[in-house]
């Protein structure tokens, strides 16, 4: 930018603000580069509706999750200052010591998570015990002053009416804040309010609602400011009610390593335990994508990424759910069928409307492709030319979609609860596994089902029956009755079971060692018995009624599952709903910035796209950019680099590029253009982090890299 | 002063000390006192009580609310202000920012009638905190009487013997005055003082008698004595209140109230669990060994990676780096394993604490330990971080991130044998200390 100013010198630009205003609607981002007939508007307003709909789930469901955990931690801090507001004047209670209430609140390593929780939380204790709600971070309180600063502002930013406000802030910026100032600040709080009418808040029945401090990573706290605020605070705890709310990451030790016996005895602690992230995410899968609610599905990949980031790297359900937002978003972004992927209802009458170019879309499908190959002649011929007819059958094809998906989750449901009490859990312990393995393939093909089958085949009677009944109340919850036979074909085996109980008992009485081997045991006695039933049958002896029947309840759940749950890949159509493009998730999920980097510098022409930057593996194109050279050169370098070597070999690689218009310049004044271009590269490289001077040689840096030669 | 001795219990050496300083009120008495002695050893009670029965005009300051000088200076002016000008009322906060100004502030306010002609005292508790502020606070309060040339005594409370206040540059030598700790007997006298007053006191005594038994070789803390004897009082009337025992019967109630007070011991007095919950059980008659105690939590459930980095930054903090390569290189080459084997070492590293290591080489071992490929990718990176965040790690000498940062792991041998039985992982076989 150039100034009137003659002098050399910083000079401030304001940027201009209204030329840049000029922003796309995001929908535009939606039919870059593509027809307008791929109904890209509609495709994205899909995907905010569905998006709302998960997210007010989703917060929901944790609202749900936490409600436990609130309702405990709420009635400890109403009951923490009784003592407070009886004034008692007990003998105990006057000698006792004042403890400061303290919540531990252990929300486990998912940091991220914890700011949702620590917002419902305050708006929760606001709600229900008191309007003086603060949250304070480490990282804003290095000592007593700030945190005490901190602790005087949101105190403030509490009250209710804000006339007074304008006030305070006066009071707090001509007194420095201390504790005096907070209590007497308390004190005029509390006594001057009941005369005023008060605004809402009815929570606040008591003369002087307690002060609640939430302190969000204890753990990053320093022992000082912690330890003195809480002999300051626990002098001034008959004026100033506070309760403290430690929210721990790791686990409650941190508490004594972090204050010593002197200032922990001033703390009366109370742990409180949030849902571990596991289980959560477990719920989360469970209402967002083993439902028919939402239309959008996910692959097995997909799905695999998803959790395995979140079980390897982050325990974030945060982070999980903006995958899964991601997921969604690329989804209605790269599919044009995805205009498609919304409740059955809708999906039809979208269906009327779709352009040429979409049924063409359709026709395109791999799976579409399959099933047509499946019909009749005339039929084929029919869905290729015919639109009207391809559009009825799409229309045919999602019902039969849909009902596949309810179905679908039924029996996995059901299946789950035939696998998930198995000895060392040949399917899994979680749904979602099962669920992984149910869209990888068939899962009556692997291994672990057989074997599953055959330890389900040793069930006891009362686990079987539990089983089932459980089964039947998955069955039965479900609105939709496609599966009502199988509902009733439950019941009979349940009765049949039922009737069995006298029978059984004479043949107990008979044959005492069979019933051994029907009970729960541990794999070594399972084998063991199975060896020892193999040759009992061998020896001819008859299967008792109930054996008999057990076989029937196995193969009728192995029915169930060869008939239903097909991988989605075998339904025409699936394109439509299932999210696949897994590698494109994983590049930005899971985003390597040394590899990257590596890429760039190794082989730009992966980023840059110049045909002349083509090169073969291992050697290196004297047009690349300067730095690209310099990094290849010192890939072959150990861990110090002689500067004056490394330098030559620029040279020799550079100039192998510029011998044709070499002779406009004299060679003294190319070589120092080249060594002014090798010294940037150095220190670009050095910016990066890939080499740094050393003292340890004259003329020589160090590689902080290792390993690519 | 009858009055004093009934209040004040077992400092009568002292009490009687402090008061032949102290002298009559218009007499000039000693610049600056300094009383040091254990916790609850009586300093605050005995001073405050001292200057309040004899009605001295006096300010009481606690250093560790006033981390700032100019909070300090400011809270004495302003108390001093109010006492002398407790008649008229009115009071304007006076900002002081140096002790400069202090002095000359001072100055004003003890010309006040009320304050006129004798002497005022200046008490600053938990004085060490004052060595931490600027350095000519401690000499500048030792020799205030000097230098504002007023009636004035200031009285510093700590639990720090006075050598490790003096200042190198010297100053003035304040009276030493010593709280010796109680003694047990003192103990008995002065907790049986307080008893309820629906039963005697001959059965508090015995009451009290029986606590220190149990208590007093872990705790003198009369503080926390009398909060344990408040807290455990109820469950050892229980026999009493129930009639089953009268409140001679000493034996039954020891019998009772003993394994309770041992079980008090390991909890409450160890905040393991919390007094509010202790009475609650006392009232339920529950076992106490139901409720888990703040370190029953022990365990920390950690992603899959941050796990395995946790182990690398273990192996890395307790190994020494020429030993890598024979941990975790396939082929190491012939080290001769019984030369190899010979410590230069002679102590522990465990015994020495955790090493610092370079990023790096955290990668490196990480790398080598899981089983899988792990692209060195963000998320890891951002699992390093995090596990600073939770002071598993920490990070030595920030300055230079560019440069590799350095780490420390700061978790403990069980704590890291948990994790890497999570993963099956034998973590002893790769320590060099186990070797």
């Amino acid at each position: 930018m150039a100034t009137s100013s003659v002098s050399k010198g910083c000079f401030v630009f304001k940027p201009n603000f209204k030329k840049r205003k000029i922003s796309v609607p995001i929908e535009e981002y939606f039919n870059e580069g593509k027809n307008e007939s791929e109904d890209s508007k509609l495709r994205f307003e899909t995907y905010q509706m569905i998006w709302q709909q998960m997210k007010s789930e989703t917060e929901q469901m944790q609202e749900e999750l936490n409600k436990n955990l609130f309702d405990s931690l709420i009635k400890f801090l109403q009951k923490s200052h009784s003592g407070f507001q009886k004034n008692s004047r007990d003998w105990g209670c006057q000698i006792k010591l004042r403890e400061i209430p303290t919540a531990a609140l252990i929300l486990g390593v998912n940091v991220t998570d914890h700011e949702f929780t620590f917002r419902s939380l305050t708006e929760a204790v606001q709600n229900n015990v008191t309007p003086y709600v603060v949250s304070l971070q480490a990282r804003d309180c290095p000592d007593m002053k700030h945190f005490l600063q901190k602790l005087f502002s949101q105190l403030m930013d509490c009250r209710v009416d804000v006339e007074s406000k304008e006030e305070e802030k006066d009071i707090q910026k001509k007194t420095h804040c201390s504790m005096d100032s907070l209590s007497s600040w308390y004190m005029n709080v509390t006594q001057t309010d009941p005369g005023k009418p008060r605004k809402k808040r009815t929570s606040s029945q008591w003369p002087s609602p307690p002060v609640v401090l939430i302190l969000k990573d204890m753990e990053s706290f320093t022992t000082k400011v912690l330890q003195d605020f809480i002999i300051i605070s626990s002098q001034h705890l008959h004026e100033f009610p506070l309760i403290l709310i430690f929210g721990i990451a790791t686990s409650p030790v941190i508490i004594h390593r972090l204050l010593p016996h002197a200032v922990s005895s001033m703390l009366c602690i109370e742990i409180f335990q949030s849902l571990s992230c596991k289980e959560h995410l477990t719920t989360v899968i469970d209402k967002l994508l083993l439902t028919t609610q939402f239309p959008f599905k996910l692959s097995e990949k997909v799905l695999q990424i998803l959790t395995s980031i979140f079980l390897y790297y982050d325990f974030s359900i945060q982070n999980f759910i903006k995958g899964l937002q991601l997921s969604l978003l690329e989804h209605f972004y790269s599919q044009p069928l995805s205009v498609l992927c919304c409740n059955l209802p809708e999906a039809k009458r979208r269906i009327h409307f779709l352009s040429d170019n979409q049924c063409e879309n359709i026709r395109r499908l791999a799976s579409f492709r399959r099933y047509v190959e499946k019909q009749a002649t005339e039929k084929q011929v029919a869905l290729l030319t015919n639109e009207r007819f391809l559009k009825e059958e799409t229309q045919s094809l999602l019902e039969s979609l849909h009902v596949y998906h309810t179905n679908y989750f039924l029996v996995l449901r059901c299946l789950h609860q035939f696998t998930s009490s198995l000895p060392k859990y040949p399917l899994g312990r979680q749904i979602r596994e099962l669920y992984c393995t149910c869209l990888e393939k068939n899962i009556w093909d692997s291994e672990e089902y057989a074997s599953a089958l055959q330890l389900l085949r040793m069930l006891a009677k009362d686990e079987l029956m539990t089983i089932l009944q459980k089964c039947f109340s998955v069955l039965k919850s479900s609105s939709e009755k496609h599966l009502g036979s199988t509902e009733k074909r439950i019941e009979e085996l349940l009765a049949q079971l039922q009737s069995l109980d006298a029978e059984v008992k004479e043949e107990e009485d008979a044959s005492g060692s069979q019933s051994k081997g029907l009970q729960k045991t541990d794999l070594y006695h399972l084998q063991k018995s199975l060896l020892e039933m193999k040759e009992l049958r061998r020896t001819g002896k008859k299967q008792t009624k109930f054996e008999v029947l057990r076989e029937k309840v196995v193969n009728f759940i192995d029915c169930l599952v060869r008939e239903y749950l097909l991988p989605p890949e075998t339904q025409p159509l699936h394109e439509v709903v299932y999210f696949t493009a897994a590698h494109t998730l994983h590049e930005h999920l899971n985003a390597a910035p040394r590899m990257a980097l590596h890429t760039a510098l190794n082989n730009p022409y992966y980023y840059l796209k110049n045909e002349a930057l083509k090169s073969e593996e291992g050697c290196i194109p004297n047009v690349a950019p300067d730095i690209c050279i310099a990094y290849k050169l010192h890939l072959e370098c150990s861990r110090l680099i002689n500067l004056v070597d490394w330098s030559e070999a620029f040279a020799t690689v550079v100039t192998a590029a510029e011998k044709t218009d070499a002779n406009s310049i004299t060679s003294e004044e190319r070589n120092d253009i080249i060594h002014a271009r090798f010294i940037r590269a150095v220190s670009e490289l050095e910016l990066l982090g890939f080499v740094k001077p050393t003292k340890q040689k004259t003329d020589h840096v160090a590689r902080l890299t290792w390993g690519g030669c | 002063m009858p009055h004093v001795e009934n209040v004040v219990l077992c400092r009568e050496s002292q009490v009687s000390t402090l008061q032949s300083l102290f002298g009559e009120r218009h007499h000039f008495s000693f610049p600056s006192i300094f009383i040091y002695g254990h916790t609850a050893s009586g300093k605050t009670y005995v001073t405050q009580t001292l200057l309040k029965t004899l009605e001295l005009p006096h300010v009481f300051v606690n250093c560790v609310e006033c981390f700032t000088l100019r909070l300090l200076l400011e809270q004495i002016l302003n108390r001093l202000n109010y006492l002398s000008s407790s008649e008229d009322g009115c009071s304007t906060q006076i900002t002081c920012d140096t002790f400069n100004d202090f002095v000359r502030l001072f100055k004003q306010i003890t010309k006040a009638k009320s304050l006129k002609d004798q002497t005022v005292y200046i008490v600053l508790d938990k004085a060490e905190y004052l060595r931490d502020m600027e350095a000519n606070i401690l000499p500048g309060f030792l020799r205030l009487q000097e230098l504002t040339d007023r009636n004035v005594t200031v009285i510093f409370l700590s639990e720090i013997i006075w050598e490790k206040f003096r200042p190198n540059t010297g100053c003035f030598e304040p009276f030493v005055l010593y709280f010796p700790d109680y003694s047990i007997g003192n103990l008995q006298k002065i907790l049986s003082h307080d008893h309820p007053p629906e039963y005697s006191a001959d059965f508090y005594a015995a009451y009290i008698n029986i606590l220190l038994g149990v208590f007093y070789t872990v705790c003198r803390d009369l503080k926390e004595l009398r909060h344990l004897a408040v807290l455990n009082f109820p469950k050892y009337c229980e026999p009493v209140v129930k009639g089953e025992a009268g409140e001679r019967d000493t034996r039954k109630l020891w019998r009772n109230i003993e394994p309770h007070l041992k079980k008090a011991m390991q909890t409450v007095y160890l905040r393991e669990i919390s007094s509010s919950q202790w009475e609650k059980l006392q009232k339920d008659d529950t076992d106490p060994g139901q409720l888990e105690g703040l370190s029953a939590y022990t365990h920390v459930e950690l992603p899959y990676y941050s796990k395995f980095i946790l182990i690398a930054a273990y192996l890395a903090s307790y190994n020494p780096s020429r030993t890598d390569k024979r941990f975790f290189l396939k082929h190491h080459g012939k080290i001769k394993k019984t030369n190899f084997l010979k410590k230069h070492e002679k102590t522990s590293n465990h015994l020495l604490g955790p090493k610092l290591f370079p990023l790096d080489r955290l990668l490196a071992i990480l790398y080598s330990i899981v089983d899988s490929r792990v692209a060195p990718t963000a998320n890891i990176f951002s699992q390093i971080t995090s596990l600073v965040t939770l002071q598993l790690l920490t990070l030595v000498g920030h300055d230079d991130q560019l440069d590799g940062p350095k780490y420390k792991c700061t978790v403990s041998l069980d704590f890291i044998r948990a994790i890497a039985r999570t993963v099956n992982f034998d973590i002893i076989k790769y320590l060099y200390d186990f070797l």
